[in-house]
Parts: C-alpha cells; sequence; structure tokens
C-alpha cells in the first residue's frame, strides 16, 4: 500500500495537461501529476508514483547527498578493514 | 540421546512455536472453502490444497501421486509420458503468441520435462457462440505451426459449442503423449544437498505480458512471451548432463513454486541467490510498479533444472548452446537445512524465505 | 533501476552494520517501532535484520492500513457490492481481508462483482465503460493515498459522471501513533517514520513525538539502505542525548509535505469526530470521510450501509502485534490456526502486516539460517 516507485518523466499530453507519461525501467505507463502542478514538470525530471499520481518530485540533489554520505560510510568502513588487515599484534 | 520432547524443551521459545507450525503445514491438507474461487486456479497453496484433497483423493494410484508435469506409464516393455492441459488465457491474443501456442508448446514441455520425446497431442475445444470465425483460425493456425516446430501432430481432438456467455471466447485443451527413450527415472523428489538449480533464461516474461496485454493497467511496453518449445532444449541438457535429477516446466506460479515444490517433495532446503536470477529490466520494472515478485510470474518457455553438482558445467554449456537457453543461470543449491523450505539469498545480503502464493495476483494467464 | 538500486547495496548496509554496531552501548537494549507497513515489507522482504546487533529491536506498528480495518467495514464493503448493479473495486490486499462472512473473493465466487485494481483511476474508467452500472471504489490507506482518492473525486465530478463513488475508509497516522506513544504496555527509543505519508503531510506533524515526549523519529525511504540509515541517525541522537525530527527521505519527503495534496484533501474530504481501529479501539478524528458537498461521490450516503458493528474473533491477538506488544509469532494462533491461507486476523492477511511479513519471510532463526546461506 504504501508502494512509491521513482519514474522518469518522457513526455506530456498535449489533449490532457494532468496526465505525463513516466518511465520505470524501459515500462512506460501514463500517470496523473496533479498533485504536482506548482512544480513546472519537464522531461527527464524524476517523480514517485503511487497508486497513478506522482507525489512529489524526486530531488536529484538531496539524492546524491544521501549517496555521497553512504559512499563515505562505505569508504572509512573499507579504509578501517584494510587497516585492520595491514596491522599484526605479533 | 535427548528425547524429542527435551529437544523440544531446548529450543528457544520462538524455535518451538516455528517447530509447531511445520507441524501444523506437514497435516494433511483441508479444503475449507465450500465454492470455488480463483485462487484455487493460481498455482499456489489453494490449488495445492484442492489438488490434494479432490482429486488425489478421488483417483489416488502411484501414476499420479508424485504429482511431476507428466506421468510416467510402462506400456509393452517401453514407457510412455503422458499429460495434459486445458488453456482459458484472456487475452487470447498477445505480443509473442497466442492461446494456440500455448497450447502446443505447453503440453510439449510438460512431455519434454518428463523425459520423453512428445509425438502425438490431442486438442479439444470449447466455443462460445458468436465466436469469430477468423479468430479460431488464427488460433488453429498458430497451433499447427507450433506443432510443426516442435515435431508434434494433432491427432485428434473434439469441439463443443456453449450458448453465449457460457465460455470466454475459447478454451482450449491439449493432452500429450510422449516416448520416454532414456534409461532416466526424472523427479524432483531425488533432489540431494549438493545439487544445483538452474532457470534455463530471464523468467516472469509471459506472466507479465499478458498483465499488460490485458488493457486495464495502461502500461505499454515492449516485453512479449516467452512462449517455445523446449523438447530440443531438454534433449540436448539430458545428452550433456545425465545427472539431471528432475525437471519442471515453469509456468503459473512461477520459478518459486517450482522451488517450494522440490523442497517439500524432497524433503531438502532450497537456497536461491536473488542476485543470480535472471529477470529483463523492462519485466523487473513492471514487476516494480505493479508489486509483484518475478519469482512468482508465470513463464511459458523456460525450465527449472536441479542438477548434480559435479555436472553444472556441462548442465549450462549444453543449455547456453542452445538459443531457447542463451541466458540460462544457476539460481541456486539445494541443502539439507531447513528441510521443506525456500530460502533467498537477497541481493542486499540479507536472507528470507520464498514460500509459496496464497492469493491470485494474476488470474487467467495461461 | 536509478533510485532503487543504488540503495540496495550490499556493501555499503556491512558499512552502515558496522558504523550502528559502534554505537551500541555495553548492556542497553534498544527498540525502535518501525509505523508504517511498508517499511515492515521491506525488513523482512530483505532480510535487514541480518545487519542489526542482537541488542537493537524493530517493533511493528500500526502503520497498516489494511490491517485496521474492522471487520464490521468489510462486511459493509460487501453488502454494497452485492447491491444490484454495483460493480466494486479495490486494491489487491484488500481481496483476501475476512469479514464476518468471508472476503472479497468469497463474495466473487457467489453473486458479487469485486475486481481488483491498481490505481482509482482504473475504477474510473470501469465507470465510464459501464454507464448502466454504479462502480464504487474501496477507498483505504493514510494520507499517501487519500490526495488520489481526492483527486479521482474531482475528475469524476469534471467529467460528469454519474455512476462513481468511493467508500472511504482513509485513515490519518498522527492519531495512531499518539496512541502507541500514550499505551502503557510500551517502552520505545525512537521511531522510524512513515515515509510515503510525508510526501503528503511534511515532517512538522512529527514534531510533538519529540517535543513533548522525547522521542527521536527519523523519516526514512525505503530501500534497506534508507532504513539501515535511518537506524543509524536513530542511533546517532540516542548517542549524542538529542530528541528530534529528521528527515532521511529527504530526496522525496518536502519538509512541508505537498500542499495541493493537503488542500485536495480537504476539498474533498473531512475528518470523521471518531473511528474504530482494529485492535486500537476508537480513536477521536482519526478517519476521514467524504463532505456533504460530494455527497453524489460517497458510497456510504449512495447505499444505506449496515455500519454493525462487528467484534474481533476472540482468539485474534491483532490488536497487540499493532501495537507492538506482541511479536507476530508471540500470538497464540500465529501460524497454527491463523495462516496466509485462513487467516483469522488482518495481520495475517495483508502483504505489510507484521504477521504476514514474519509468516512469508521471516519463518525461521537466525542461526539456522546464517549455516544454511553460509556455504
Amino acid at each position: 500500500m504504501c508502494l512509491g516507485i521513482p519514474g522518469e518523466i518522457v513526455e506530456f499530453m498535449d489533449d490532457r495537461p494532468d496526465l505525463a507519461k513516466v518511465d520505470v525501467s524501459g515500462v512506460r505507463r501514463a500517470i496523473n501529476i496533479g498533485l504536482l502542478e506548482n512544480e513546472k514538470l519537464k522531461p527527464g525530471d524524476w517523480v514517485l508514483i503511487h497508486v497513478g499520481f506522482a507525489l512529489s518530485k524526486i530531488d536529484e540533489e538531496e539524492a546524491k547527498a544521501a549517496l555521497d554520505f553512504l559512499e563515505g560510510i562505505g569508504q572509512a568502513y573499507a579504509d578501517e578493514l584494510a587497516a585492520l588487515a595491514d596491522s599484526k599484534i605479533d | 540421546m535427548t528425547s524429542p520432547s527435551q529437544q523440544y524443551k531446548e529450543l528457544s521459545r520462538e524455535e518451538q512455536v516455528l517447530q509447531r507450525i511445520e507441524k501444523a503445514r506437514a497435516r494433511k491438507a483441508k479444503l475449507k472453502e465450500e465454492r470455488i474461487v480463483l485462487a484455487h486456479g493460481s498455482g499456489g497453496k489453494a490449488t495445492q490444497t484442492l489438488i490434494e484433497a479432490v482429486f488425489l483423493e478421488a483417483f489416488a494410484n502411484p501414476m499420479l501421486a508424485p504429482l511431476e508435469d507428466g506421468a510416467v506409464l510402462a506400456a509393452h516393455g517401453g514407457r510412455l509420458a503422458f499429460t495434459c492441459d486445458s488453456y482459458v488465457v484472456s487475452p487470447l491474443f498477445f505480443p509473442g503468441g497466442d492461446i494456440g501456442d500455448l497450447a502446443v508448446n505447453g503440453t510439449v514441455n510438460d512431455l519434454a520435462v518428463s523425459g520423453a520425446r512428445p509425438l502425438w497431442l490431442s486438442a479439444g475445444f470449447i466455443l462460445e457462440e458468436g465466436f469469430p470465425v477468423a479468430d479460431l483460425e488464427r488460433i488453429v493456425g498458430s497451433m499447427a505451426a507450433a506443432a510443426e516446430r516442435a515435431g508434434v501432430q494433432v491427432v485428434t481432438g473434439d469441439t463443443k459449442v456453449v450458448q453465449r456467455g457460457k465460455a470466454d471466447g475459447c478454451y482450449v485443451n491439449t493432452a500429450g503423449v510422449g516416448v520416454i527413450e532414456r534409461p532416466l527415472e526424472l523427479g524432483v523428489a531425488t533432489a540431494r544437498p549438493g545439487d544445483a538449480v538452474l532457470v534455463s533464461g530471464p523468467i516472469g516474461e509471459h506472466g507479465i505480458t499478458i498483465m499488460l496485454a490485458r488493457g486495464e493497467l495502461d502500461i505499454e511496453s515492449s516485453v512479449a512471451s516467452d512462449t517455445a518449445p523446449l523438447n530440443g532444449l531438454v534433449e540436448r541438457l539430458l545428452d550433456a548432463a545425465p545427472g539431471v535429477r528432475g525437471l519442471r516446466d515453469a509456468t503459473r506460479g512461477g520459478v518459486a513454486t517450482i522451488c517450494n515444490e522440490v523442497a517439500r517433495a524432497a524433503g531438502v532446503a532450497v537456497v536461491i541467490d536473488e542476485e543470480a536470477v535472471p529477470v529483463r529490466p523492462d519485466v523487473r520494472g513492471a514487476c516494480e510498479l505493479l508489486g509483484i515478485d518475478p519469482l512468482y510470474v508465470a513463464c511459458e518457455g523456460r525450465l527449472v533444472a536441479v542438477v548434480d553438482g559435479d555436472q553444472v558445467d556441462a548442465a549450462m554449456d549444453a543449455l547456453r548452446s542452445h538459443p531457447l537457453g542463451e541466458g540460462a543461470a544457476v539460481i541456486g543449491r539445494i541443502g539439507d537445512d531447513p528441510p521443506g523450505l525456500v530460502l533467498l539469498k537477497t541481493s542486499f545480503g540479507g536472507t528470507r524465505i520464498v514460500d509459496l502464493l496464497v492469493g491470485d495476483p494474476l488470474p487467467r494467464i495461461c | 533501476m536509478r533510485f532503487v538500486d543504488e540503495f540496495r547495496d550490499a556493501e555499503k548496509a556491512q558499512a552502515l552494520a558496522a558504523q550502528i554496531a559502534a554505537l551500541c552501548e555495553p548492556g542497553r537494549q534498544y527498540k525502535f517501532m518501525e509505523v508504517c507497513g511498508g517499511h515492515t515489507h521491506t525488513i523482512y522482504k530483505h532480510g535487514l535484520e541480518d545487519y542489526l546487533p542482537e541488542s537493537i529491536t524493530l517493533v511493528h506498528g500500526p502503520g497498516c492500513p489494511v490491517c485496521v480495518i474492522p471487520m464490521g467495514r468489510v462486511d459493509d464493503a460487501i453488502f454494497i457490492a452485492r447491491q444490484p448493479d454495483v460493480i466494486m473495486t479495490s486494491f489487491g490486499d484488500m481481496m483476501r481481508v475476512p469479514g464476518s462472512n468471508g472476503a472479497f473473493f468469497d463474495a466473487n465466487a457467489q453473486d458479487a462483482d469485486i475486481r481488483m485494481v491498481y490505481s482509482p483511476l482504473d475504477s474510473l474508467k470501469i465507470a465510464r465503460q459501464n454507464p448502466d452500472k454504479r462502480v464504487v471504489f474501496m477507498a483505504i490507506g493514510f494520507e499517501t493515498t487519500a490526495p488520489s482518492s481526492a483527486m479521482t473525486v474531482l475528475r469524476a465530478e469534471m467529467e460528469g459522471l454519474e455512476n462513481f463513488s468511493i467508500f472511504c475508509n482513509h485513515v490519518t497516522i498522527i492519531p495512531a501513533i499518539k496512541a502507541i506513544l500514550d499505551s502503557p504496555d510500551l517502552r520505545l527509543d525512537g521511531f522510524i517514520g512513515p515515509g510515503h505519508v510525508s510526501t503528503v503531510i511534511g515532517c512538522r506533524p512529527y514534531e510533538f513525538i519529540a517535543r513533548d515526549y522525547g522521542k527521536p523519529l527519523v523519516c526514512a525511504g525505503f530501500e534497506p539502505l534508507d532504513l539501515l540509515q535511518s537506524i543509524y541517525m536513530l542511533m546517532l541522537q540516542l548517542k549524542e542525548g538529542r530528541s528530534q525530527v529528521e528527515n532521511q527521505y529527504s530526496r522525496v519527503v518536502p519538509w512541508d509535505g505537498n500542499l495541493k495534496a493537503l488542500q485536495v484533501i480537504n476539498q474533498v474530504m473531512e475528518l470523521r469526530p471518531y473511528f474504530e481501529w482494529r485492535g486500537l479501539g476508537f480513536i477521536s478524528h482519526s478517519a476521514l470521510r467524504v463532505r456533504e458537498s460530494y455527497a453524489a461521490y460517497d458510497a456510504e450516503r449512495q447505499f444505506l450501509v449496515p455500519g454493525v458493528r462487528v467484534a474481533d474473533p476472540k482468539a485474534c491477538q491483532c490488536g497487540e502485534v499493532l501495537k507492538g506488544v506482541l511479536k507476530p509469532w508471540e500470538c497464540k494462533v500465529f501460524g497454527t490456526a491463523c495462516t496466509p491461507e485462513t487467516p483469522i486476523g488482518t495481520c495475517m492477511v495483508s502483504p505489510e502486516g507484521a504477521c504476514a511479513a514474519y509468516y512469508n519471510f521471516g519463518r525461521f532463526t537466525r542461526q539456522r539460517v546464517k549455516e544454511a546461506t553460509r556455504a
């Protein structure tokens, strides 16, 4: 029920300003973008799709920040593991 | 040596509950419903219960009991395989094929995975009053072409017509006979720890194609049904790897259902590696969009093989050398514990169970 | 898949797990409640608990909108479905929820026409294609889904459709969380906050939890790394003696929510004075109904539903599971009398219910599985 999937906007429909076509991994579907009418969406934007409606525009900068944080933690961990491997206590 | 009751007391409370649950699951299935519901046709738990409670009860005999894809019959010094399937797919025509293709390929495949060379098919039709003859000709044309491709012949048939509204256009039933020329005894009940589980190509294509072809979801995609005759592929596999324990045609219920049947029949654990399971990106996208797990989605041109661990390379080479097996992959192993369960090692690195489906997410897909 | 695969990376998970473990004080137990059913599902589907130390327990909360629907409302829906010329439409997860006399799929086997849809817009399409039938949409879900139901009603109004209505069972999350906080049975260290509900209501509504109850809350995304990161953020808050609302799911959740979505809900719906939640009892101002001005689209007004209150079966302990007091396997009927095939309560029916998730995905003990999957 909480199912929300990120999809990329690929096309708008001329006759229906409240709809847009999104692409999810090569599969396309028309969704209702009425809840994001203040966002000025354009093709290439990513949105969160829930039961046929776009609920939120994905903030790519925030996404990048989240991934950078995870990278950082990952790197720190890898460094520590390497340090552990190198150190000898005998 | 501690007694079973003492062993039970020593388990943690959680383990005690889990053990009680396993006992409850092992009990004979009882049919609780008074009327048939769609879930009875989905290939999951409800189907299993119906088969055990109604059909097995009435027809009990040793040839039926293994409940493999086809029955193996001793006849006049040789062995035959015999199978049947009914096709009620909606819509009748879809990307990649139609009900006619399914009707031939599905039955050919059930014979092939029984270790037989498919030879003869019957074709029974139930047609709705008002059904266009042009559509019937199209379906029958597909069946003829599929039969030629598979090297089988339709040798007998039947046609019935029912009043408008009493059938959904066209239902087809095909039964098939094949001859078993190898000394093999195939059956997933012989799976043992150390064996590997192989799949012949990417999964979920047929089921997703049908869901999208129904036109209710407004989803566009280039996914097409994978319906195909697998007898040639099976011949190549069995030539190269006689250590194949059992083969299954992965249809409704998907790969997950087959793995559960293996685990149950052989009393072993099946451990699947999620990363290794081949799924096309657009099938995956559609599944994510709809909230379905591709492991449960039907295929119509894929087989699952349980193979002796020592013969995995030979088996994989054989599969990959055939056009229908190009995307073959080793998706898991057989272990000894926990018996009867299917575990999935997720791509995230955690573990979870893969159980039989209870409901019916995709009614009438084959 | 972009924005999905990157957040399922196993290596990063190990790194985060190490960091989380490092923040655990020796001898201390930590209990976090994840409110949202979608989180319960992710945790089990990906085997997330394998990454957590023994001292951290995740408790499942009442954030499963299917799980909290009382049996009486299911009966009401089936009553509507049984009326002449009615096509009832519903999300898949509702199809097997048991009422007093069976679930939707049982009703189909008798005389009802209940169809599964993926969006309320599909329901509208069915209404357009069947002008001689009355099409009803079973509207369930928290604030995540309410805007979609409301938009669909507005669309129906715009098109002048006269044969469409919704049976509104939308519930709101804050009263549920408050009921948990006020429950004497539970001692929690923090909350993993709902992700998608927050895209609509934003993060401000949770501030009272941190401020008045002193519990940290982190709004979390639905990929396994999102959850791990959120747990990390909670542990950091505890370590540093903070209790705040933080937004881990910032790529999707705006702090102020979605104003348009809130407006649309408010235009079409209003809060009920009270509503019964399965397992939690009557909670005031916790659910939505269609406003008088949209009465033509309100199934409750269009059909005279019985509205009978049905008590849960005696054996059912869903309430305690929903509050996080009992773990699924601690319920007396879990797995024996109550299974996904023969569910007694809703926790076992919905794919997001804690019992269903545990039974279908997690039904084993850690040790056995570690051995099985190691080799």
